[in-house]
């Protein structure tokens, strides 16, 4: 794999534009002149990151108001972001939800949620994203997923589970498509300071948004296949996967 | 107060008082009035920049406005930026300054939003020839928490514009603002560094340079004698050699800990004061130097306030007028030096007479000194009680978002529309200063544990 610096995606598909990750690295492209196609839920929300990307130096930004969980509506939407940007050069994958542990612990309906967002929803869209790059041979595909998709703990396994699936699907596509030009990075942060965080007792563990947004524009620069960010993430977490289950069974995690 | 609440408690920039309180981060304009509305009182804050309580509410929620901090509009040819009220003026000089703009006023740190410079109408080295940061802000959005939304500007909704320049975030949550920046063809400031020796030598080089932009002087607060109030005056104008407009590095430095009391004592601050003024040899010294240590040499060592240790700083700052009555700021400074309680970031300047629009706007024409002291156990107090005495006796008046300390009574008399002002006050929202300084009987703030 050529590990040298390439010239950075300048279209870029954002979706699920206006969390908080999403859009500290957004305005690291902005800065370099991007174009962007920004789709997300709230309308409101989403024109306040399209002014700020536009103001940060964006050469254009589109925006396409919609709820990513109904897959149906995927292709019609890609349609419209491939025409309005030319070709894709980047798609961010950002939208998720942490979701209620216990409320998902209490019934299937709450975790089926979880599921839907935080995996269905990108099993969708990188199923049609990688068909679209694998045809146009060039791309990166960036999907965030997270540290705890790495083992399954008490405290949070189904939006843990979520995200392992996730790690796993994007594995076997990066499998699949690597050779035709496309970098699939599967993009694992720590804990991030942003909304979904907040409430949440904050320690030094605790990364901000922009920090995490520099460690993915590398990862893009540099064309790696998975990124933890902060990095010291991933030292963390080879010793909690390395706990023997025995042992990892009695801790409070 | 107990220091051993399990919630992230938001602190001032002294660190004293501390003061419990629910926090809940804005991140959207549209995120205020809240959805569940608490039951307590609010009070929007941004950075924790300013240094007592006017970004406090005991029991209170504090709206961390840090979250909104998007740009929303900037035009290249008149300089104007319009920009969430989180944003801090560190982040608009890092989009500004390779743009070819600068601040139309800045205070001593970077770190500051623009709601909390709107909020405590800042003033900075060129208030002589710029006024306050709210002679620059052309409008803002003001949301209250029955949900209704104002633009204010001098010309729309006027008395609102007014009464929340200064306003101590008490009107109403302010989600966006709009304001003129200057231009600048380089990063660097021609810089002139003269050393006096007492007050009548620092006003005279004060008059002597108003067409200079930056004006102000670090002042020794603890030396007596022939040195009594020695100094170095300290001018600056952008330099208009262009050159290359980058953006600035991050600090590296940190101090992670709080540092044990007996650092900062009378010792060790003389040998500072002595080694500063020194530092310059001659009387006279020019040179180019970069904008970051010239508006921000502290902002180079985040959390430098930790070098107070735990039980925090106080902060002082007055203006008091100089042409009718040169007695106050003499005695004030006499106050200081024989307590031996001053610390070394002394800091003075002559106000001009530029009004702001803000109807509790601090600065007035005059002299203002500002500088910090560290809580020793009875004698801060004292020491700041009898500085706001001679502050009100000679016709000055003192700082919001510096103090700790003013009583009711000082800030009524320094701030005699204070009544008028609150009618402007939003109903759901308050915060410990106002607490303090309207009641009838004021808390004084224990002191913190100390060693």
């Amino acid at each position: 794999m050529a590990q040298a610096k390439r010239t950075i995606p300048g279209a870029v598909l954002a979706l699920g534009a206006t969390s908080a990750i999403a859009e500290a690295t957004l305005r690291l492209f902005a800065a370099r002149g991007a174009r962007f196609f920004l789709v997300a839920r709230n309308a409101d929300k989403l024109n306040a990151v399209a002014a700020d990307l536009r103001t940060r130096g964006a050469a254009s930004v589109a925006t396409y108001v919609m709820d990513l969980d109904d897959t149906a509506a995927h292709p019609a939407m890609l349609a419209t972001a491939a025409a309005n940007l030319g070709t894709i050069e980047l798609a961010l994958l950002a939208h998720g939800v942490l979701g209620d542990q216990a409320e998902a612990e209490a019934g299937y309906p709450a975790a089926e949620a979880i599921l839907g967002t935080n995996f269905l929803s990108p099993v969708s869209m990188v199923t049609w994203l990688a068909n679209y790059f694998e045809a146009s041979r060039q791309g990166t595909l960036a999907v965030i997923s997270s540290v705890a998709g790495d083992r399954g703990r008490k405290s949070n396994y189904v939006y843990g589970a979520s995200k392992g699936a996730l790690n796993v699907f994007l594995d076997g596509v990066r499998n699949r498509i690597d050779r035709s030009g496309v970098q699939v990075l599967t993009i694992k942060p720590g804990f991030v300071s942003t909304p979904m965080t907040a409430h949440l007792p904050q320690n030094a563990l605790f990364a901000h948004p922009s920090a995490v947004a520099r460690g993915i524009l590398k990862a893009i620069e540099t064309r790696k296949d998975v990124v933890y960010v902060p990095a010291f993430w991933a030292l963390i977490m080879l010793i909690i996967r390395a706990v023997p289950g025995r042992i990892f069974k009695k801790l409070n995690l | 107060m107990a220091r051993s609440s399990p919630r992230p408690r938001f602190e001032s920039w002294g660190r004293y008082p501390t003061l419990d309180a629910s926090l809940i981060p804005l991140s959207w304009t549209t995120d205020f009035p809240l959805h569940k509305a608490p039951a307590t009182r609010q009070l929007p804050v941004g950075a924790g920049r300013s240094y007592g309580d006017v970004c406090l509410l005991e029991n209170g929620t504090l709206l961390q406005t840090r979250g909104m901090d998007r740009l929303l509009a900037f035009d290249q040819e008149t300089g104007i930026l319009r920009c969430e009220a989180g944003t801090t003026l560190a982040e608009i000089l890092d989009f500004a300054v390779p743009r070819g703009y600068f601040l139309p006023v800045t205070p001593g740190t970077k770190y500051v939003t623009v709601g909390g410079a709107i909020a405590n109408d800042i003033h900075g080295k060129n208030h002589h020839i710029a006024g306050t940061f709210g002679r620059h802000v052309l409008g803002f959005e003001l949301v209250r928490s029955d949900g209704s939304r104002f633009l204010c500007s001098p010309t729309e909704n006027q008395p609102w514009f007014s009464a929340t320049i200064g306003g101590l975030g008490l009107t109403g949550l302010i989600t966006w603002a709009e304001v003129r920046l200057r231009p600048i063809v380089s990063r660097r400031i021609q810089y002139q560094g003269i050393k006096f020796n007492g007050i009548e030598e620092f006003v005279a080089l004060s008059k002597a340079n108003t067409h200079v932009e930056y004006t102000v002087a670090w002042i020794d607060c603890v030396s007596t004698g022939n040195n009594f109030a020695r100094g170095i005056f300290m001018l600056g104008d952008h330099s208009n050699t262009p050159e290359p407009l980058t953006s600035s590095k991050e600090p590296w430095l940190t101090l992670p800990i709080d540092l044990p009391p007996f650092i900062l004592n009378k010792a060790s601050i003389g040998i500072f004061n002595t080694l500063y003024y020194n530092k310059q040899l001659g009387k006279i010294k020019t040179g180019l130097v970069d904008y970051e240590p010239f508006f921000y040499p502290l902002d180079s060592v985040l959390h430098w306030n930790r070098m107070y240790g735990k039980s925090g700083l106080l902060q002082f700052q007055c203006v008091l007028p100089w042409e009718t009555d040169q007695m106050g700021i003499v005695k004030v400074l006499k106050a200081i030096t024989a307590s031996g309680l001053a610390s070394f970031l002394a800091v003075i300047k002559v106000f001009g007479d530029i009004a702001s629009p803000g109807m509790m706007s601090f600065p007035a024409p005059g002299i203002t000194l500002a500088l910090d002291f560290p809580i020793r156990p009875d004698v801060s107090l004292d020491l700041l009680d009898r500085l706001g005495r001679i502050t009100l006796e000679h016709g000055g008046r003192m700082y919001p978002a510096k103090d700790a300390t003013m009583t009711a009574a000082q800030f009524q008399a320094f701030y005699p529309q204070w009544q008028d002002f609150a009618k402007f006050i939003d109903p759901a929202f308050d915060s410990a200063f106002w607490q303090r300084v309207t009641s009838a009987t004021q808390p004084i703030y224990a002191e913190q544990t100390l060693f």
